[in-house]
């Protein structure tokens, strides 16, 4: 410990105190104190780190002192934690005289998650053995498990309240929940994740952060949901729009008819010479990248290619790009350019699917391609 | 059939779970008041009913009105079993029945079961038809107003202030029923809140009558107590101070015919009335022919208390002085002699009330209780009490006291036996203002020049050739014109008038004595034969720290002694201040026993020097620089306002006072610590380990800290609890108290600590209560409030302070006293950084915030002459004006200021974003800074009792205890809210008893808490200066939510 040990007079005098509480009528709450106990740190590690940070020199307190206001907290957060799983309660309950700018604040910490930890679950079932497997998950983000376990009560209850629930889907976080606009769309996305169960835990697919997905999913909610459609619709934003879906077989053509993929082809190449540095290799490799991304969509009917919606993209086109290094701009260039020229193709039928697809795709591609 | 009571159950929310099938409840409510019930429909299925109940109309006698709360309770239907009970509710419907309190009671009320807590909230609305009953012989007090709060109430006027009335009521108490061995914990709680609740009201009710008769129609200062005398049975008891009240309604209206008839301006002023005899209610209580034992005494001792003041105890009745003191006596006398008990438990008077103060006067008996079975003879608790108020006023007199005020009564209970405690300040009141006919005359034998207000009240009452005790006595260091003792202790609040030097500070003694354990009268007899030596060093210890903080006054002083199997706990709280009239501390000298030792010596110089050094800091902490410049003063002309004084002296002033001076301030005044035993030396040491205050931080017990004024809005009303468990079976008296004392600064420190955002700020009104729960617990519980203040403005506010008592010593002394009233509310009426005072006189406290012409030293007189002057002049002007009938003479610079209206502009913006939980304030102050209170909406008055069975699964004690203590809170604002206000006041935790069994897995705890319901508007328009940004969003900011619409 990096705190000189506490004198025997005042460890004795803790010791011995029976009771030792303090009641505000406006709840008394420090952010410091809030921070570590969402942490999931316990008293006396809460205490020695805020020992470590000078407190008391600053305030010329003991180390006593320090004990009983942090245990105090610990307490207060300890009885308001049932309120905050129903935040709307917060407001209109009589216990905590807390003001709103606070309440606010307490919601908002109570939900914010550690990426690290987020990123290890995305996409599983949050079911009571993944519940089971999270001292895994603490050993190795170093996130303390009952931190873990605050953040992963959080997500099953906000996907077991807005699951059920009519409308747009990150809207209803938000009311519900009451929280940030940023916020309430992270938690979209855990749940539009958990509820599909994009793999997102192969190796592959490490490189790729939490925000990386976020984005994605936004994508995905935007465009492929039944929401996306017709915001009027009962159905929620949490499944994907099983029509959609199964049209997607149509774009095959694009692959299958060689007079269209060779129209295309030469339609992209003409647009993108001398503009992209790996113009050879796109040239070349033409074929399969457009293979790969109509495969992709023709595969999505099937619930199980949905869940590894992730692993294809990285797999099957920006695994090919990287090895031929191209960059970013030029990913763009292309992608852009690809589902462009699409048009153009007289006998393709599909153009509203295909930019339905194709939008989602470019915009996923572009977000998880790291140099 | 005076009266009819109305209610309406709308709905409930958030209710628990009382059918674990389907996750949900089938709700309903019963409604009882008296022997009636109703009840409403079963809403099936939800954790959120709608019952929108029709009107339940009860038809009841407004006597019943009084006594009985109503009573609801939400139970769960079952079809096949009993319903399960959910919770209660109780409603104390007395605020509805006085026309000027509150008209409905409407909102949300936390649903409270005594072994679960809050269980959910019901939204219920109450009112109440009451018609006029006239019959002279009722039984009722209808409309009779009650107050916590120790002064007149801001909004009144006390027109009359009537005296002391006293009540209680005794019943067994149902814990120790025999029934209680066969009913449920939860059966036994909720018999003993109802029955204390009923109990409460009759209280109140007779002692409503007893005002009545008197002629009154309000109680300030009210206090109520319970005395849970276990096997022996229950006692409600309380004491207040009758008043006759008018309501200010127009604060301008008010103040006109002071200056239409300048000869009646103590129509102002309250006028005491020789209160009618035998005002004692009769009437038996219902409650007392249920009752099959009653207390008695077999035993009693009445243990001879020190009276405070100066340095002395006890003593004989002083002789009649001079002539006028005789005068000032008899005509005191003869407005207070018929009075059985001129006792006032105000703390806080109008201006000129108050004309000197004695010192503390203060009795303790020790009682045996005892279960006896004449059930007919009700009167021995009154008699006990009789005795040791007889025993104040004969401690009174002996001070040459004719009243006492800021009285107060407690009792400290363990097993049979019982200490019961009165303590008070004894005082002289101005017979004009205790006489109603006596006006003229008082002007024709006004032989005495009034005394400057901001130093009279301490020159002494008493006569200096015949003290009742050894003090030092020099001439007033304000007017010297008169005597003043060296030191001065009191138990009221610091007179706003009273002129002071720097700030104040928190002083407190703690002792612990040892005593063997014994049985009834062994026992009583040990307890009493400690009680004086406990008094003795808690004094010593007092009189110590105030030397050693270089101040010279307390005020609000509480001594508690409570009593435990094996030990006593005494604990002194007093507010030490530096009183500019009277003589600077000398210092502490050290004498050792044996000079030749050497090493000793050097100990002791040691000592002595950290002893220097300590009060030359604390004198700098606390801005104490002693008024030297008053010193140099005396050898040129008096001030003009004094040359008009008709000395009856046998000497005269100038000569006199010099040599007095110098003795005083000679190493002769040195208070001297002989270090001849441990006992002393631990005292020293003692001494010298309290604690110094953290930077930003100020503490007192007061209702206001001398020395700050400009408090911005952070309110932050707590409750602290410690229980230390002594460990140590061996325990010595030296180690016992440095274990109280530890526990004391330590729980100190933690408050400074978790409070540290509101920096800068003063904690006020600081109350520890102190209980020996059990052989080996000490319990500590502190109620106080933390408030911000405003420190770069202390300056110049200051200055304004200083310009406007100039202006107000000089209003007096040029006696157009029917004018001050206008000239100083119009120019100080938008003051925000004073804490208003109300004082009866009117709702603009602005004139009787009149600190002191000598609270800076750096004002020198002769800058006095010449303002003087200068004031008077423009006093005229305006007094000119005001004859013409202008009263708008106003040159508030506060209200020009841009400012308020950039702050207008943000709480109109703030107020729309309210919350769904109303605001509402807590404070033990009799006043919420920078707002005004425009309404009292009744008394809070409430008994809660929550046990567990569960003690560890609730968190232990601590856990339990911290439910328990947020939960009274949110009852009481629910209370308040649902009465219409946004704040309480005067609220204090009269009783918080705490049993615990670890091995049982159980606890249980009783609160009693008590206050004023009060509506409040911020002076927003009003406020000169920018409020300070909010140091910590944890404090209760001005946001939306507060102010009803």
């Amino acid at each position: 410990m990096a705190y000189s040990a506490p004198d025997s007079a005042d460890k004795a005098l803790r010791m011995a105190m029976e009771l030792d509480v303090f009641v505000g009528n406006t709840t008394i709450m420090d952010e410091e104190v809030y921070q570590l106990w969402l942490d999931g740190y316990t008293v006396t590690d809460a205490v020695s780190m805020r020992v470590r940070s000078g407190i008391l020199e600053q305030w010329g307190a003991c180390q006593a002192v320090l004990e009983s206001d942090t245990t105090d907290h610990y307490r207060t957060f300890q009885m308001a934690e049932r309120l905050l799983h129903c935040p709307s309660k917060l407001a209109n309950q009589l216990l905590f005289q807390i003001p709103p700018q606070r309440q606010a604040m307490l919601i908002e910490r109570y939900y914010a998650f550690d990426p690290a930890f987020v990123r290890e679950l995305l996409g599983k079932k949050l079911s009571k053995g993944t519940k089971k497997d999270l001292d895994d998950v603490s050993t190795k983000t170093g996130v303390t498990l009952k931190s873990c376990r605050r953040q992963f009560d959080n997500f099953k209850r906000v996907f077991k309240v807005v699951e059920e629930m009519k409308g747009p889907l990150v809207e209803n976080i938000k009311q519900h929940f009451l929280l940030s606009d940023r916020l309430a769309r992270d938690y979209g996305a855990i749940v539009f994740f958990a509820n599909i169960r994009f793999e997102t835990g192969k190796k592959k697919l490490q490189y790729l952060n939490f925000e990386d997905f976020a984005f994605c999913a936004g994508q995905l909610i935007q465009n492929w949901t039944v929401g996306a459609v017709d915001s009027m619709v009962e159905d929620m934003d949490v499944d994907l729009d099983k029509e959609f879906l199964q049209d997607l077989k149509e774009l095959k053509i694009l692959i299958t008819d060689k007079d269209m993929l060779d129209q295309h082809k030469s339609l992209v190449c003409t647009a993108l010479r001398g503009k992209i540095q790996v113009f050879a290799e796109m040239e070349a490799n033409f074929k399969n990248l457009s293979r790969a991304l109509v495969n992709i969509a023709a595969k999505l009917m099937h619930t199980k290619d949905v869940r590894d919606f992730f692993i294809d993209l990285v797999e099957k086109f920006i695994e090919p790009c990287r090895s031929d290094r191209w960059v970013l701009c030029d990913v763009k260039a292309f992608l852009t350019q690809y589902m462009n020229s699409a048009r153009a193709l007289d006998a393709f039928k599909q153009q509203a699917i295909w930019e339905r697809y194709m939008t989602v795709i470019r915009s996923c591609i572009l977000k998880m391609y790291h140099e | 059939m005076p009266g009819k009571l109305k209610v309406r159950i709308v709905a409930g929310r958030h209710l628990p779970v009382m059918d674990r099938a389907s996750d949900l409840t089938d709700a309903f409510v019963e409604v009882k008041f008296g022997n009636t019930t109703f009840k409403t429909d079963v809403y099936p299925k939800s954790l959120n009913p709608q019952w929108n109940s029709e009107w339940f109309k009860f038809e009841v006698d407004d006597e019943d009105l009084q006594d009985e709360p109503l009573q609801i309770t939400v139970l769960d239907h079952d079809t096949y079993s009993a319903n399960d009970a959910i919770g209660k509710v109780y409603i104390d419907i007395d605020p509805l029945l006085s026309s000027e309190a509150a008209t409905v009671i409407s909102g949300w009320f936390p649903i409270y079961d005594t072994i679960h807590g809050i269980r959910g909230e019901i939204n219920v609305l109450v009112k109440v038809d009451l018609f006029n009953d006239l019959n002279r012989f009722r039984q009722s007090s209808c409309g009779v107003k009650f107050f916590c709060t120790t002064s007149i109430p801001r909004c009144y006027r006390a027109v009359i202030v009537h005296g002391f009335v006293e009540e209680l009521v005794v019943n067994e108490d149902p814990e120790y029923q025999w029934i209680d061995r066969i009913r449920t914990p939860r059966a036994s709680n909720e018999a003993r809140q109802r029955l204390i609740s009923l109990m409460s009201g009759e209280l109140q009710r007779k002692i409503g009558l007893k005002v009545l008769e008197m002629g009154g129609n309000a109680v300030v200062g009210y206090l109520q107590c319970f005395d849970l005398e276990g096997e022996s049975g229950l006692v409600v008891r309380a004491i207040g101070t009758a008043c006759t009240l008018d309501k200010l309604s127009n604060p301008s209206a008010a103040l006109l015919p002071a200056c239409n008839s300048p000869s009646k301006d103590m129509k102002e002023s309250p006028l005491a009335h020789p209160p009618s005899h035998g005002c004692r209610s009769t009437n038996n209580s219902p409650i007392h022919t249920a009752t099959g034992s009653r207390l008695t005494q077999n035993f009693s001792v009445s243990v001879p208390t020190l009276i405070y003041t100066g340095m002395g105890s006890g003593g004989s009745v002083g002789k009649e002085g001079g002539p006028l003191k005789t005068l000032l006596r008899q005509q005191t006398q003869s407005a207070l002699e018929h009075r059985e008990f001129p006792f006032f438990t105000l703390t806080c008077f109008p201006m000129g009330f108050l004309v000197h103060v004695g010192g503390v006067v203060s009795a303790r008996s020790v009682k045996l209780l005892d279960r006896i079975h004449n059930p007919d003879e009700p009167e021995t608790r009154d008699a006990w009490w009789e005795e040791i108020r007889q025993e104040i006023k004969s401690h009174a007199k002996a001070l040459g006291c004719h009243a006492v005020v800021g009285y107060s009564e407690t009792t400290s209970i363990c097993e049979e036996v019982c200490i019961l405690s009165a303590s008070g300040t004894a005082a002289v009141l101005n017979p004009k203002f205790l006489q109603d006919g006596c006006l003229d005359s008082c002007s024709e034998h006004r032989l005495e020049e009034p005394s400057p207000p901001s130093c009279g009240f301490c020159h002494i009452p008493y006569d200096e050739l015949n003290m009742p005790f050894p003090a030092h006595l020099t001439y007033c260091f304000n007017c010297r014109r008169q005597k003043v003792p060296d030191v001065l202790f009191t138990t009221m609040d610091l007179p706003l008038e009273a002129a002071v030097t720097g700030k104040g500070c928190l002083i407190q003694a703690r002792l612990c004595r040892l005593k063997k354990k014994a049985q009834g009268e062994a026992n009583a007899t040990a307890i009493s034969n400690l009680l004086p030596f406990m008094e003795y060093e808690l004094h010593t210890q007092l009189m110590n720290k105030l030397k050693l903080r270089g101040m010279n006054a307390l005020f609000g002083l509480r001594i508690q002694i409570s009593v435990g199997e094996n030990m006593l706990v005494g604990l002194a709280s007093a507010t030490g201040v530096y009183l500019t009239a009277l003589p600077t501390p000398g210092g502490i000298q050290i004498a050792g026993k044996t000079p030749s030792d050497i090493s000793y010596e050097q100990h002791i110089s040691n000592m002595q020097k950290k002893i220097n050094e300590t009060i030359a800091k604390n004198k700098e902490l606390y801005e104490i620089i002693p008024p030297e410049s008053i010193d140099e003063m005396i050898g040129s002309p008096i001030p003009e306002p004094r040359q008009r004084s008709r000395l009856f002296r046998s000497h005269s002033e100038s000569s006199d006072e010099v040599s007095e001076l110098d003795l005083s301030h000679g190493k002769k005044d040195a208070f001297v610590l002989e270090i001849d035993d441990a006992d002393a030396v631990e005292d020293i040491h003692s001494l010298l380990t309290d604690a110094p205050l953290p930077t930003g931080f100020y503490s007192c017990n007061t209702e206001i800290m001398p020395g700050i004024y400009n408090w911005t809005s952070g309110v932050q009303m707590f409750t602290s609890v410690r229980v230390f468990r002594l460990n140590n079976t061996n325990l010595t008296n030296q180690g016992l108290n440095k274990i109280f004392n530890d526990l004391c600064e330590n729980l100190l420190k933690s408050l400074y600590f978790k409070l540290r955002s509101m920096i800068p700020c003063c904690l006020c009104h600081v109350n520890f209560a102190v209980a020996v729960p059990e052989d080996e617990l000490i319990q500590v519980a502190v109620t106080a409030v933390a408030m911000t203040f405003d420190k770069d403005q202390a300056q110049e506010n200051l200055k304004l302070y200083v310009d406007k008592t100039l202006m107000k010593v000089i209003t007096e002394n040029e006696e157009q006293l029917q004018f001050p009233l206008e000239l100083c509310s119009d120019s100080q009426s938008g003051n925000p950084f004073s804490p208003i005072k109300g004082t009866g006189l009117q709702e603009n406290a602005g004139m009787h915030i009149v600190p002191s012409a000598q609270r800076a030293t750096s004002v020198d007189y002769s800058s006095f002459a010449d303002r003087c002057s200068t004031w008077i002049e423009l006093i005229k002007l305006k007094a000119q004006t005001i004859r013409r009938g202008s009263i708008k003479t106003t040159s508030s610079l506060e209200k020009a200021s841009p400012v308020s209206e950039g702050h207008s502009r943000l709480r109109s913006t703030t107020s729309n974003t309210g919350c769904t939980v109303a605001v509402v304030k807590m404070t033990p102050l009799s006043f919420i800074p920078g707002a005004k209170i425009i309404k009292y909406l009744g008394i809070i008055n409430m008994f809660f009792i929550r046990e567990t069975t569960s003690l560890r699964e609730e968190g232990g004690v601590s856990g339990f205890l911290h439910a328990f203590i947020a939960e009274v809170f949110a009852m009481v604002r629910a209370h308040v809210a649902a009465l219409g206000g946004n704040a309480v006041v005067s609220y204090i935790m009269k009783e918080c008893v705490f049993m615990e069994n670890p091995n049982k897995n159980q606890a249980q705890c009783l609160i009693n808490v008590s206050g004023d319901a009060v509506i409040f508007v911020r002076e927003c328009d009003l406020e000169a200066l920018p409020v300070q940004p909010q140091t910590s969003a944890a404090q209760t900011s001005s946001s939306g939510g507060e102010v009803p619409a």
